[in-house]
């Protein structure tokens, strides 16, 4: 084992420090800021009690990003911000600067860069996403393909601060979410639409049987042996194409292009402003994956987001408008149509329904 | 250089005004010959509509469980760059707050040892390092070690913790995120390291009700700043405000509880009644401000749909206060944490969230377990069935019988 350091092998340090990496306005000023304000969708000022001032400039980045890429910010925040950047927990990234007079020139060298200035305000925020085909064995679409397309449309939006409220798109490639997208305002999520197949010899090989039968939400995964060895048996009617048994046993293999695609949620955020914090609902059951750029799924996002800037009223999130006009207004607006598979037949589905004589007539 | 693939799907993805991961893994190709056979893979992929990675294996450094996730291509003949193609993941500092210095160091290390991909960040929080090969993986660890950079969570263990950016530049931060953060990740490295949890388990400290790591949404345990006190106002800049906008329709008519009222004397506010949803400060942030005791509700038990479905966290302590306990180093919190844990190892079982375990067992059950009194705060309301589980009863022959 190579001994990089020269010294004992050490373990268990823990996260770096935080202190090392701040700024001195804001060591100056820890918990003595006052309020913040934004001078456009890609910067706003932080005042404190103390008169002292932190400008933050926000750039908008793919997430998977190569070494150059930080290297060009790392450049950019020597010249400008003392060194001193942060990244945002929507993938953004944030240069911060204590003189004014360099906020001009900063921005003139990001857009050299061509990258965007924004994201702060009533925005499509930056998509928060998961790794897709990239980098994931359990996908069921690709997330930076998609991510792109929708963003590469949507550009506008990020850039210039014109929507009623904050909106934000999030993009999972499966139903694990690394990414739990189910609480935003616009949702992509990838699915698969039929059972996994049974790959016997591998599954009395290299799965754990028991773990395998609990991972199944509907208990459509039973015991089973195959020669001599315990094994499991699927009871295919009852599955709901999760493919969560494939997480946890690589002999039971769910992915398949032929019907492989992304379901479409709106209306989930979790600010406890005004409104509690909801889930996104299901708007589009199944798009296909069409690669590099799925035009459907741009489309459809573009049909909500555009439904959603004429109808809403300022201020207010996509749940709360869709709220407001009612679910059927919503997909007649929209042009989607309501099937049997957007009413909830799973646990707790029933609370769902509408127990009461108000209907929009 | 000319390229090893033609990649002509993947290049339609370099068009458009967003920054493109493309242009980013070509870059990274340029000094990695294994970053250009993951372009190849990936148009296949593209080509197919399907992924090329196996399944999982267990890969790791000495010592530890947990950090690092097995990548492996199923085409490692076709693409052999990346028949070993693992994730590391390096906890992040809290608030994700760097120097150029820092991160230099970060990026030489998976430029000379892995692809010279990264994700800033993985959705957990963590700073990813994509592409490594098993043989680097000890020298990644030891060089990010060397750097005061440790591994983060992954698989049944505690998973790396994050927060907002808090107090150290947001004037609604109720309480020192990242401090509690750094905190509660150092107090329990073992947890994280070694995997030894029914599956995983997530912390998030956001400073207010906007909840910006979206906790309520992602984590087992959320902790969401709130405050006891009064709103502050500054009357002053209200009426600024008012002059702009009709607080009626935009601030008043939106408060959930309809606690405020506005006229010639100013702007009122009856805080007993206020749910601390933030509204009225996110829309004048110039004239309102949190009060000064501030704390924290800690909720429980939010996850992403597997296995029983979603989940949002719940009321679990209406209001903790995180500075006092600050002064302890956090003992309270970290021992209503290890009464949590101890629940759910005695009770869950594999695969199994605290959250579905406090469904299946019941909230009553568990609160009464690690000792918390039932309150009003935790529901939306009372029940409103009457199959109730009874405890206390007469004993029909003693008369006056003891309740059991």
């Amino acid at each position: 084992m190579p001994d990089v350091s020269g010294t004992k092998r050490i373990t268990d340090v823990g996260p770096h420090d935080y202190h090392d990496f701040l700024h001195p306005v804001i060591k100056n000023n820890y918990g003595k800021w006052k309020y913040h304000e934004l001078l456009s969708a890609g910067h706003m000022v932080h005042v404190s009690e103390t008169g002292d001032k932190i400008y933050s400039v926000r750039v908008g980045s793919p997430r998977l990003v190569s070494g150059s890429f930080i290297r060009n910010l790392c450049d950019l925040a020597d010249k400008y911000c003392g060194g001193y950047l942060r990244f945002t927990t929507r993938n953004n990234v944030e240069f911060l600067l204590d003189k004014e007079e360099n906020i001009e020139p900063l921005m003139n060298d990001i857009k050299k860069l061509n990258l965007p200035l924004g994201g702060i305000g009533n925005v499509v925020a930056n998509i928060v996403h998961t790794q897709g085909w990239i980098h994931c064995h359990t996908a069921a679409s690709d997330a930076s393909g998609v991510t792109k397309s929708l963003m590469d449309d949507l550009y506008e939006y990020y850039v210039d601060a014109k929507l009623p409220a904050k909106v934000r798109i999030a993009f999972a490639c499966c139903l694990n979410m690394c990414g739990a997208v189910h609480c935003s305002d616009i949702a992509v999520l990838g699915i698969h639409r039929r059972p996994p197949k049974l790959l016997p010899d591998k599954i009395v090989n290299l799965c754990e049987v028991p773990s395998t039968i609990a991972s199944c939400p509907t208990n459509a995964i039973r015991p089973d042996s195959y020669n001599g060895k315990p094994s499991v048996k699927l009871i295919e009617e009852a599955c709901v194409f999760c493919g969560n048994c494939f997480t946890v046993c690589p002999g039971m293999p769910i992915a398949d292009p032929l019907n492989d695609g992304v379901s479409i949620w709106v209306g989930g955020k979790v600010s406890n402003a005004r409104t509690k914090p909801s889930f996104s609902k299901l708007a589009v059951p199944f798009l296909e994956n069409d690669p590099p750029r799925w035009p459907k799924v741009v489309e459809a996002v573009k049909t909500i987001l555009d439904a959603y800037k004429n109808g809403a009223e300022k201020g207010e999130r996509v749940g709360e408008w869709i709220e407001r006009i009612g679910w059927p207004k919503f997909f007649n607006i929209t042009g989607f149509k309501f099937t049997k598979y957007h009413i909830d037949d799973f646990r707790l589905g029933e609370t769902t329904m509408n127990y009461s004589a108000q209907v929009r007539q | 250089m000319s390229k090893k693939y033609q990649t002509p799907l993947l290049d339609e993805l370099k068009n458009g005004k967003w920054p493109s991961f493309v242009n980013e893994i070509e870059k990274a190709a340029e000094k990695s010959e294994m970053t250009e056979d993951l372009l190849g893979q990936v148009e296949q992929s593209y080509n197919e509509k399907a992924g090329h990675w196996k399944h999982g294996g267990m890969v790791g450094v000495k010592g530890y469980g947990s950090g690092i996730v097995g990548r492996f291509s199923d085409l490692p003949e076709k693409y052999p760059g990346v028949k070993e193609f693992h994730t590391i993941r390096i906890n992040q500092p809290s608030g994700f707050f760097y120097t150029s210095d820092i991160l230099r160091k970060i990026v030489d290390i998976g430029e000379k040892h892995a692809s010279g991909l990264f994700n800033f960040h993985g959705s957990t929080g963590d700073i990813q390092i994509l592409g490594a090969k098993t043989s680097e993986l000890e020298t990644i660890f030891q060089q990010c070690v060397a750097h005061g950079f440790d591994l983060g969570g992954s698989g049944s263990a505690l998973r790396t913790p994050s927060c907002c950016v808090g107090m150290a530049r947001c004037a609604k931060a109720n309480y020192d995120t990242m401090h509690i953060c750094y905190n509660i990740t150092q107090a329990f490295q073992d947890e994280m390291h070694r995997p030894i949890f029914n599956y995983k388990f997530k912390f998030k400290f956001s400073g207010c009700g906007n909840d910006c790591t979206a906790s309520i949404a992602r984590a087992d345990m959320s902790v969401i700043g709130t405050w006891k006190d009064n709103i502050r106002i500054d009357q002053d800049m209200v009426k600024e405000y008012a002059k702009k906008m009709n607080l009626h329709k935009y601030v008043l008519s939106k408060c959930p509880t309809k606690c405020m009222s506005y006229d010639e004397n100013g702007l009122k506010i009856d805080d007993s009644n206020c749910t601390k949803c933030m509204h009225c400060i996110n829309v004048m942030p110039k004239a309102l401000r949190p009060g000064i005791k501030g704390g924290a509700t800690i909720l429980l038990g939010s996850k992403a749909p597997m296995v029983s479905g979603p989940r949002l966290s719940m009321v679990l302590v209406p209001f903790y206060d995180v500075a006092e306990d600050a002064k302890n180093d956090y003992q309270w919190f970290r021992d209503l944490i290890e009464k949590i844990w101890e629940f759910w190892d005695e009770y869950g079982v594999s695969r199994e969230r605290i959250g579905e375990l406090i469904q299946r067992v019941g909230i009553g059950n568990f609160i009464e377990a690690i000792g918390l009194e039932p309150l009003p705060e935790m529901v939306s309301s009372p029940r409103g069935n009457p199959f109730v589980l009874y405890e206390e009863y007469v004993e029909a022959d003693e008369g006056q019988g003891e309740s059991v």
